[in-house]
């Protein structure tokens, strides 16, 4: 009795200490992967304290975001209208690429179906605002003010319009758990864009992300883009990761190489997220529309390489063409709308024979039964003319 | 001629809190956390909680008291990370009770000391979470980066003095 009452300060510490790693063996145990969610009981209580500290958070939150947009739509409005035309320039640039890459797209999605690949494309998302963070660097989780009320499910995506955040870990009614991809317990397969060479993405306990199951490879370079492969059935294929920062030996893993990824989020600052709730095996009909349009486009693109006859050669702006110059890239359109995109034309004959284009007169000038001379015929001393049966000899 | 035993000085120099200020104060340190690096995430750095758990611990000098509220300042912080529950609350279990029971042994009044006791409790922290976290948990490709710890320390040891003269404004004395 005397040793108990002697000693009840550190016999109580020793209690609550074993109280705590037992509570910790239990967890670690079910589930094995820690990134996935955590057990029923352990969630209740994460239940329990997000739900005491979500109130303060959307409060805070609220009051941040209502003084920043304030400021933002009345106060600091310096710059707007330059950056209106800047936008509107880009626009104008982008519907330009977006023709190019529909291009792209079209070829890319004849090799699928050729090779009977299935891809599946992001199909519906509900877009939400982080409202807290774990409030520690050696845990890089998010709290987001939707829930499963609005749809959500743990294992779910979690993106911005520049690329990845992470994905739901744990989801409550009115709140989630983002777990961002470059958490310890985080991971992610990847491939990288431009040597396909696949990976897996992992966070590190300094709050980087970071390939570390390749050897050294002389074709990965910094400055790489990585993509979701897909194939962890979490992230939908092709979306952006980020870009390699720096490749050097990992000294815990060797012969492998520790490639630190720069992610294409700013993880730190992200306020608006998408959660992707749904994906198909099709495009999305805003897409399919594009790419109909896209398709119309080039089958007219086709035909016009193909009858070149019906090319107006008159038209100004085409090459070799007498009358017209080409008009500069960078003139302003009339109406507002972006430049046409020139149609490809061929190039003027080297040779030309009487199949050439434009070698043919006039069908107005032309008389029935009577030969046709051609148009442009090869020098005199190569060749005899053509007898006419009309001429008299 | 006065004289002063162990346990007259612990008994004399023992501190109580209101209610309140023993259940808001903490849940307001979590809640800081949550919130500061939201707005500069440079701020994660630092860890209210333990600086919370090290003022009632000195204060109370009682290990029993600081095993108790390190306890559950931890495991309130564990709830709100990926991590499983209890690996901060074990590390800060340890920082109450050693707190508490180096309160009653030094003078805990003095801004130094207070900024000293800070520091090394913030390493020793870091410490305990690389026992738990390699060792208990089995996570091999755990890390403690030493310089950040380091500077982690000092940035707690930076806010722990004014925050603790703030803080004594809530003390009643028995």
């Amino acid at each position: 009795m005397d040793f108990v009452t002697r000693y009840k300060n550190a016999l109580f510490l020793i209690a609550v200490l074993l109280v705590q790693a037992i509570a910790l063996a239990m967890q670690v145990r079910t589930p094995a992967d820690s990134s996935e969610p955590d057990g029923r009981s352990v969630r209740l209580i994460r239940m329990w304290a997000t739900s005491t500290v979500t109130p303060f958070e959307r409060a805070a939150h609220a009051i941040g975001s209502g003084m920043s947009r304030g400021w933002a739509d009345y106060i600091d409005l310096r710059h707007v209208r330059r950056q209106n035309q800047d936008l509107q320039q880009q626009l104008t640039r982008m519907r330009i690429e977006q023709a190019a890459i529909a291009e792209d797209a079209l070829q890319g999605r004849r090799l699928q179906t050729l090779l009977a690949f299935k891809e599946r494309y992001v199909g519906t998302t509900v877009a939400a605002q982080v409202i807290g963070s774990s409030g520690s660097d050696q845990s890089h989780v998010l709290t987001i003010d939707k829930g499963s009320r609005d749809g959500l499910k743990p294992d779910m995506a979690v993106i911005t319009q520049d690329g990845i955040v992470g994905k739901l870990r744990d989801v409550f009614p009115n709140t989630a758990q983002v777990l961002e991809i470059n958490d310890q317990t985080s991971g992610a397969g990847v491939i990288l864009a431009s040597t396909r060479i696949r990976a897996i993405l992992r966070g590190t306990v300094a709050g980087r992300a970071q390939i570390g199951n390749l050897t050294a490879d002389s074709r990965i370079k910094p400055g790489e883009q990585v993509l979701t492969s897909g194939g962890d059935q979490v992230y939908p294929r092709g979306l952006p990761v980020g870009t390699i920062q720096s490749i050097a030996p990992d000294p815990d893993h060797q012969p492998y190489t520790a490639i630190v990824v720069r992610p294409a989020v700013n993880l730190d600052r992200v306020e608006e997220v998408l959660v992707i709730t749904g994906t198909q095996s099709d495009l999305p009909p805003d897409a399919q529309q594009d790419l109909t349009a896209a398709e119309a486009q080039h089958a007219a693109d086709l035909s016009a390489e193909r009858l070149p006859g019906i090319h107006d050669n008159d038209a100004p702006g085409l090459p070799g063409s007498p009358t017209g110059t080409a008009p500069p890239a960078t003139a302003a359109p009339a109406n507002g709308l972006p430049p046409p995109i020139p149609l490809p034309r061929p190039l003027p004959t080297v040779h030309p024979d009487r199949y050439s284009a434009g070698s043919s007169p006039p069908a107005s000038t032309l008389t029935p039964g009577a030969s046709i001379a051609p148009q442009s015929a090869p020098p005199a001393s190569n060749r005899q003319p053509a007898p006419n049966p009309d001429e008299p000899k | 001629m006065v004289t002063r035993s162990y346990m007259s000085r612990r008994e004399v120099e023992q501190q109580s809190f209101g209610l309140p200020v023993a259940i808001f104060v903490p849940l307001g340190a979590i809640l800081l956390q949550v919130l500061l690096p939201r707005l500069l995430p440079a701020l994660a750095i630092l860890d209210l909680p333990l600086v919370v758990t090290l003022f009632f611990a000195v204060s109370r000098r009682s290990p029993i008291a600081g095993t108790i509220t390190g306890g559950t300042i931890g495991l309130l912080q564990d709830v709100l990370t990926s991590q499983p529950i209890g690996v901060n609350g074990m590390a800060k279990s340890v920082i109450g009770y050693a707190a508490a029971s180096l309160g009653s042994r030094i003078d805990v009044e003095n801004t130094a000391t207070r900024a000293v006791l800070t520091f090394a409790f913030s390493l020793l922290q870091s410490g305990l979470l690389y026992l738990i976290e390699r060792r208990l948990l089995g996570i091999r490709s755990f890390h403690v980066l030493w310089l950040h710890e380091l500077l982690r320390a000092a940035a707690n040891t930076a806010v722990a003095v004014p925050v603790f003269l703030l803080l004594d404004r809530t003390k009643h004395p028995e």
